[in-house]
Order: C-alpha cells, then structure tokens, then sequence
C-alpha cells in the first residue's frame, strides 16, 4: 500500500475507526484536539457516535457506559485533561472494562502548557486514581507507530478487559509523517458474554460493578486483577534496542525522546563513545528483564535516562537496573524538548570524552 | 542528502501549506519525510512556523535546530532563524515585505517578491506558490511534476482552473532564482 502523509492526532483517531471503535467521548484541549474534531467527522459515517461532553469528568463516565455494554469505546485528552479522567478509569479497571485512553502529552505541573511533556509518566503507569490497578501503557515514537499501537491497543483491552492508555506528546499529536495502513496480529478474542447490553429474556442480568463493599469479595477482586496483570507481565512487554552491541552507556528514553537520544547516540560514535538505545515501548509491563540483561553487558559503565520530565521512568530504570551498574538522569521538564547536544554533554560528564 | 528546512512567516501566509508540499512531494519520490509545526504561544501570537525534514536515509528526529534551507516569508523570521542556518546553506527572503538582506556571507541567498508576483498573477493567496516555485528551483529536491500531480489532485471540479494558476505562480518564482 502506498504511503500517506498523517498527522499525529489524525492518525490515532484514524486508527481507532479502522480498529472497529464506534464510539469517541471527549472534551477539548490542545495538543490534541484533532483527534476529537476527526471523529467528530468520521464516526457518523461508520455508524458511530461522537459527543463532545460537557467536561472529561462527564467523557469518561460516557466511556465506562459504552464499554461497559461491549463497545469498542475510546476518549483522549492531555495532561490536565486526563488528570481529571483518572476517577473515571479506576472504576473501569476495577468493572474489568476494554477502554482506550490516549494522553497526548502537555508541561505541566497544573495547567502548565501546551509544548510537548513526558511529565505523566507516573499517572500513566502507577494509575493517577485510588486503589491497586494498573493500565496498559504504549507508547509510540512515531506515527506510523502510533497508528499502529493505537489499533493493538483496542485488541489488547478486549483480550484482558482492562483499559490501555496510549501516552505519547503533543510533538507526536502535531507532526505529520507518511505512515502505511496495516493491521495488528490476529488476536482470538474471547466473546464479551459479560456486557449489559440487554438479556432479551434469554439470560440473568449482567451487573457492571466497582463496589465491593465486602472486604473480603473487594479483597477476591484485588486477586483477580492481580493475576491478570501477571498475564499481562508476562505477554505484553516490548521494547526496541539499537545502537552499538557493547556500549558503554546505555540510553533508555522513549516516545519523541529516543529519537533525539538516537540522534544523540549517532554524535556519541563521531566522538568515539559507543552507545546503546534502549526503547521501551510497553512502559507498563516494563521492560524490566531486557533493561537488565543490556545493562548487565561488562561493557556496559552506565545508563542514562533521559525524559521530558524531571525525572520519572527513571524509577522504573533503577528498579530494573537494580544497582548493578550506576543509573544517571538527564530531563527537561515544563514542555522543553532536550536537544541531541545537551544528551551528548550529559553523556560525556558520565562516561568521560576522548 | 538530508534537507532540513525551517519555514516561517505570519499566521496566514501558507507557510504551513508550503511545508505539507514540500513534505508530500518529497513522500511522493520516495524519500522520507517529517513535517512539525510550531502551534504555541509564538504561533497565537502571530508568527507560525514549521519544520520540514527530507532524506533519503530514515529520519531520525523531526526537530530542526540549524536548517540547511530558510524560507522566511516575514522580517521577525529571517531575524530569528538566520543565524542558525547551516554554512553552505540556503535562505529564501520574501522581499515584498522584509526590506532587509541577510548578512550571512556562508550562504546562499535570494530575493522573491512574492507578493508582487502574485499580484501580477491576479491572485494575492499563490504568493507562497511563488515561494515554493522558488524553493524548488534551488534545491531541485523535489520536481514540479510531482507538485502538479498533487495540485490536479486538490483542485477539481469548478476549482480545476486554480491548477494552471498555482503552475504558474511555481514558474514565476522559479524564474528568481539565478
């Protein structure tokens, strides 16, 4: 097929449709708002429905409806935007629903700006909301992988019943690249006998619930979900590593920012420092075993993470580094996207230039 | 070889438009391609500009800190961006409205009246045509065939005339270029 030129936001919406999503609730903010402006154009053409809902509270809730009786159901927001979602999706991890929630990150703390940001890394993956639930989350460096993740994404929540958030920047949302339409591996799905979607007298009622107000039925849930999340560790985790196969540092950086770490990566050679990339594309399940093993490599003097934040996956890199080898940080948080230049600097201060 | 343009101008001028051809044109030759535009503070304020990037190797970041070609359609633009330009590199100056020249002496510059051209052509919005006409006979990165191809796609129906238009507009500025 050939390629066609998309952009970021339009793409994802796009790949929802061909994904079989029917249904979009949401509610405006940049750097996203053409994911909702295209639904709000495509959706009624494929029999769908788009409502622009009087608040992401509202949108949310609209989500956990439509997913609740089956649908294939999608909203997407930024970072302010999705903070005020986070009661929403909480009670669809916990009634077990296949939603997808797409971040299209923007600086925050508060209402911050509308300039790329990676700062959600810890909503998206520790759950802005209460209780112990975990979301799926992708997190795509280009549009072709977006659209790509954004159709898997539908497959994976319907596998699990759980909600994946696609967490990527308002530099992904914005750009236009030539992408190929192509579809996800074949899933077997399993039937939603599940939803409320009416019995027709032939059957009990289903019931979508997240209270259990038995500590004891709250506590068997709990053990459910966790059982799930296990399967999910084990077949979900995906990660990209490039670069040179005994460096001496380790990059780990994911979404617009391993691209600028892989630019990077192409000055540290020019200046003798061989280098690695590690991508994680799933950052929950993360990619713990692989970072491990990469940074394990008695080549290997250190790992560098570098985020557009201040500082939040890597947490995750230190737990799967787990002290073998030391884990530095280099970030640009409040929406400033980090140059190739200042990873280089940072790099040589670690490892020394030659 | 890797083209890594900036294009910038006041909100309204078909900057973004001159980037989404170059972009598309550059798809349509086979080459990689990345477009990113500005759509922040300094775009509400009135100035836009995006970044286009063409390879033929993968592109590895969209983002473009020292362009290898300018096209600054206003003053602020060829004020802000001209000391990034890369040495040997190219700036293209809408001299209908910045009446300044640049002052690298390691690039290459030229001069387009775009909007005296286009209202010569009769048509005030092919000005950033005549830009891109311009562009294109600079750096021969893409051919106008190709633009042509996606102008008989955009224009049908009553809107078909504006094809030979465009064409002409491309000629015209292509025609500045020494």
């Amino acid at each position: 097929m050939a390629k066609e030129l998309w952009k970021g936001n339009e793409a994802v919406a796009q790949a929802a449709i061909r994904a079989g999503c029917k249904y979009f609730f949401g509610y405006p903010i940049t750097p996203q708002n053409e994911i909702p402006e295209y639904f709000s154009k495509h959706l009624p053409l494929v029999g769908g429905c788009f409502i622009q809902a009087e608040s992401e509270i509202a949108a949310i809730n609209m989500v956990y409806g439509a997913a609740g009786s089956g649908a294939r159901v999608m909203t997407s927001s930024s970072s302010p935007g999705i903070s005020l979602k986070q009661e929403g999706i909480t009670y669809i991890a916990c009634a077990e629903l296949p939603a997808v929630i797409v971040n299209m990150m923007r600086g925050g703390p508060g209402l911050g700006n509308i300039a790329p940001s990676q700062a959600d890394y810890f909503q998206a993956t520790r759950g802005g909301g209460n209780g112990d639930y975990r979301t799926v989350v992708l997190a795509p460096a280009t549009i072709q992988e977006a659209a790509d993740l954004v159709q898997e994404a539908f497959d994976i929540a319907d596998y699990y019943r759980n909600p994946v958030v696609v967490l990527a920047d308002g530099m992904i949302g914005q750009m236009m690249e030539a992408i190929e339409w192509r579809d996800p591996k074949k899933r077997e799905l399993p039937q939603k006998t599940w939803a409320a979607n009416g019995t027709f007298d032939k059957r009990e009622h289903n019931i979508i619930n997240s209270l259990f107000i038995d500590a004891g039925d709250c506590t068997v849930q709990n053990k459910k979900l966790e059982e799930k999340y296990r399967a999910i560790t084990q077949n979900e985790i995906r990660y990209d590593l490039s670069g040179d196969e005994e460096p001496e540092v380790v990059l780990v950086a994911y979404g617009t920012t391993s691209r600028i770490a892989r630019a990077a990566c192409i000055q540290l050679k020019e200046k003798g420092i061989k280098a690695s990339l590690f991508r994680p594309i799933t950052l929950w399940p993360f990619p713990e075993k692989a970072l491990h093993d990469e940074a394990q490599k008695p080549s290997v003097k250190a790992v560098v993470t570098v985020e557009m934040s201040m500082g939040q996956m890597v947490d995750d890199v230190k737990i799967a580094v787990n002290g073998i080898k030391p884990v530095e940080f280099f970030g640009t948080g409040g929406g400033t996207i980090p140059t190739p230049q200042q990873i280089v600097q940072k790099i040589v201060t670690v490892v020394g230039g030659k | 070889m890797t083209h890594e343009i900036i294009i910038s101008g006041f909100g309204g001028q078909g900057v973004m438009a001159i980037g989404k051809s170059i972009a598309e044109a550059g798809m349509k030759e086979g080459m990689d391609v990345s477009w990113l535009p500005s759509y922040g503070p300094e775009m509400r304020g009135g100035t836009a500009n995006c970044s286009v990037v063409l390879s033929h190797n993968p592109i590895i970041s969209p983002l473009v800190q020292n362009p290898t070609e300018l096209i600054a359609m206003n003053k602020p633009s060829l004020i802000k961006f001209e000391p990034a330009v890369t040495a040997g590199g190219l700036i293209l100056v809408n001299s209908s409205i910045i009446e300044i020249k640049t002052t690298r002496t390691d690039v290459t510059s030229a001069y387009i009246p775009c909007l005296e051209i286009a209202t010569e052509l009769g048509n005030l919005k092919v000005a950033n045509m005549v830009m891109l006409g311009a562009y294109i006979e600079a750096t021969k990165v893409v051919s106008v065939e190709t633009i042509r191809e996606m102008l008989v796609h955009m224009f049908t129906g009553p809107k078909a005339a504006l094809v030979e238009l465009n064409i002409e507009a491309l000629r015209r500025g292509a025609a500045c270029i020494k």
